[in-house]
């Protein structure tokens, strides 16, 4: 378990966010995310999930509330101490976000190398986790030469390449077929095995069934509803083997 | 697909050079032309600008303290007589060292260009150096000790009247002075086109960097996301425009280098006595090496300060 194994890893309070001077996209939507823990954030397209995981990744301030990460106030921390936190997360973009100009390898390489591994600690767990993601031939490819799936599972193989404190997917399984799904799935569960909480946006009610332990936040036209109760009271404790 | 994933131990983390983590982002292609050119021209007008100065100094070193009389008398006999009577006073004067009257040879040589061939054969014919009834004044070069103060020159032109009435003397220096003003005009302007070309050429690369920071916004945003420093990021972009910085500053001081070589060489075909002090000294090329320099390190320091700024206004 990771150092902060006895507080949240996550706390949302009373948050609100709105793009420009638009309409709110997200309102009053206060949460604890405990360490272990396996959520699926789930809402209609346009609830404001990618929104709020945005929020989570420190990609966006919002517009009012507290944010608390791993026990220090995310909102006026100094930038600088930013990047340090972000090394704790990994993030599976809704879009990739992939390095156009990176080969596969290189793209898993990135947040090891941001974060200052040596070399020898990057080559074979990254080959590694390409072959796993059934990538092995393709890892010296371009993302433009990648199909969408592919692209995805260099997305996924990046954000838990690090073995993140918490991590953070974006309808991480939208463009790859359901047998690769459930493999995904796996990887996921098998890094919260190891301590990571994890947060799987989706809009697709199956997934939610193919992990029996998982929490679920309900987002709702920017407002969040609770249906397991997951996020008012300290969630079971996940206590698969490590 | 029963694999477990292979989920890596923490890796160990040593400091390693930032630059590694994206390979270098190439900055637009012309820039580092640009910056050749703006170089190129840059060491062109300030090798311009320290020939002249050149010049001017070795110029002022070589008349300085030289004066001139002139006998103006239309009869030979007399201003034999009279440049006779000066030469002697001016050995005995004080302060005045060697004094010379300029050889009938020397003087058709300087009126030449004006009366033509007809001079040397008119004065072989005339024996007394007139030519087609013109008059050549007669002339002694001599060297004043100390500065020349116009009142030394009103006393010795005071002191020559008495034995040589058509006696005149000049400062050398004098017919010199717009010959001097126009070269310091051109140094200034040189300075002026130097100041120019800089900013020209941090504008270019501030451009640049723009153009760049934009086709790599991507890449920036993706580093920034996963924890990279603005430092890190920053990094990327000022190695490689401090590369083409580079790049561009060796090619336009190498094109700078044969220009002025060909030059040099044009000029010193003219022959002409006052360009031989206008040679550049290595003082003057370590001057002009400093200006791809300063260029390198003015596009690295524009470069980091723009990608910072654009990174500051992110999260
Ligand atoms: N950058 C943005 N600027 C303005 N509006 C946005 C932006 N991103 C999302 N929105 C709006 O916020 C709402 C929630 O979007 P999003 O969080 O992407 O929902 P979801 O991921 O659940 O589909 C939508 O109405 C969307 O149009
Ligand atoms: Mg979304």
């Amino acid at each position: 378990m990771t150092p902060d194994a006895e507080g949240e890893i996550v706390q949302f309070d009373n948050v609100g966010l709105r793009y420009g001077t638009g309409r709110e996209v997200l309102s009053d939507v206060s949460f604890t995310l405990y360490p272990g823990s396996f959520y699926f954030l789930t809402g209609a397209s346009g609830a404001g999930k990618t929104s709020l995981l945005k929020l989570l990744y420190l990609a966006q301030r919002p517009s009012r509330g507290a944010i608390h990460m791993f026990g220090t106030d995310a909102i006026t921390m100094p930038r600088e101490r930013l990047p340090l936190l972000r090394r704790r997360l990994g993030v599976v973009f809704q879009d990739f976000r992939l390095v156009p100009h990176l080969s596969a390898f290189d793209n898993v390489a990135l947040p090891l190398r941001v974060s200052g591994a040596a070399e020898r600690d990057i080559v074979q767990p990254v080959a590694d986790m390409l072959e796993w993601v059934g990538l092995a031939d393709r890892m010296d490819a371009r993302p433009a030469t990648l199909s969408g799936g592919e692209q995805q599972r260099v997305a996924i193989a990046r954000a838990v390449i690090g073995r993140p404190q918490l991590l953070v997917a974006d309808e991480p399984t939208g463009n790859v077929d359901p047998d690769m799904a459930v493999k995904l799935l796996r990887l996921f569960e098998a890094l919260n095995r190891l301590g990571t909480t994890v947060v799987v946006a989706t809009h697709d009610a199956h997934l939610l069934r193919k992990v029996p332990e998982s929490l679920i936040m309900r987002l709702d036209k920017g407002r969040l509803s609770d249906p397991t109760g997951a996020l008012r009271y300290p969630p079971r404790r996940q206590t698969g083997p490590a | 697909m029963n694999d477990a994933p292979p989920i890596p131990q923490a890796a160990s983390r040593l400091p390693r050079r930032s630059a590694e983590i994206v390979p270098q982002a190439r900055m637009s292609g012309p820039i580092p032309w640009v910056i050749a050119i703006m170089v190129a021209l840059m060491v062109v007008a300030a090798a311009g600008g320290l020939a002249l100065r050149n010049t001017g100094k070795a110029a002022a070193r070589e008349l300085s303290g030289g004066i001139t009389v002139q006998i103006v008398e239309a009869r030979p006999a007399e201003r034999d007589r009279q440049a006779r009577a000066a030469l002697a006073l001016l050995q005995r004067a004080q302060g005045v060292t060697e004094p010379r009257i300029v050889p009938q040879a020397e003087l058709d040589a300087l009126v030449e260009p004006w009366l033509g061939e007809a001079v040397d054969e008119q004065a072989q014919g005339g024996g007394q150096g007139d030519s087609l009834g013109v008059p050549v004044p007669a002339l002694i070069d001599a060297r004043l000790a100390g500065s020349l103060a116009p009142a030394r020159l009103a006393a010795l032109q005071e002191q020559l009247r008495r034995t040589a009435p058509s006696a005149r003397v000049d400062d050398q220096a004098i017919w010199l002075r717009p010959v001097f003003g126009a070269a310091q005009s051109l140094q200034w302007l040189a300075v002026a086109l130097i100041v120019l070309l800089s900013g020209a050429t941090g504008a270019a690369v501030l451009l640049a960097a723009r153009t760049a920071l934009g086709n790599n916004r991507e890449t920036i945003e993706i580093v920034h996301l996963l924890g990279g420093t603005d430092a890190q990021i920053a990094a990327i972009f000022q190695r490689s425009i401090a590369f083409d910085a580079i790049g561009g500053g060796v090619v336009g001081f190498g094109a700078a280098f044969v220009v002025i070589a060909l030059l040099g060489r044009s000029f010193a075909q003219l022959q002409a006595g006052i360009v031989t002090g206008s040679a550049l000294g290595w003082m003057d090329w370590a001057l002009l090496a400093l200006v791809p320099a300063v260029a390198a390190v003015v596009a690295t320091i524009t470069a980091r300060w723009t990608v910072m700024r654009a990174l500051r206004r992110m999260l």
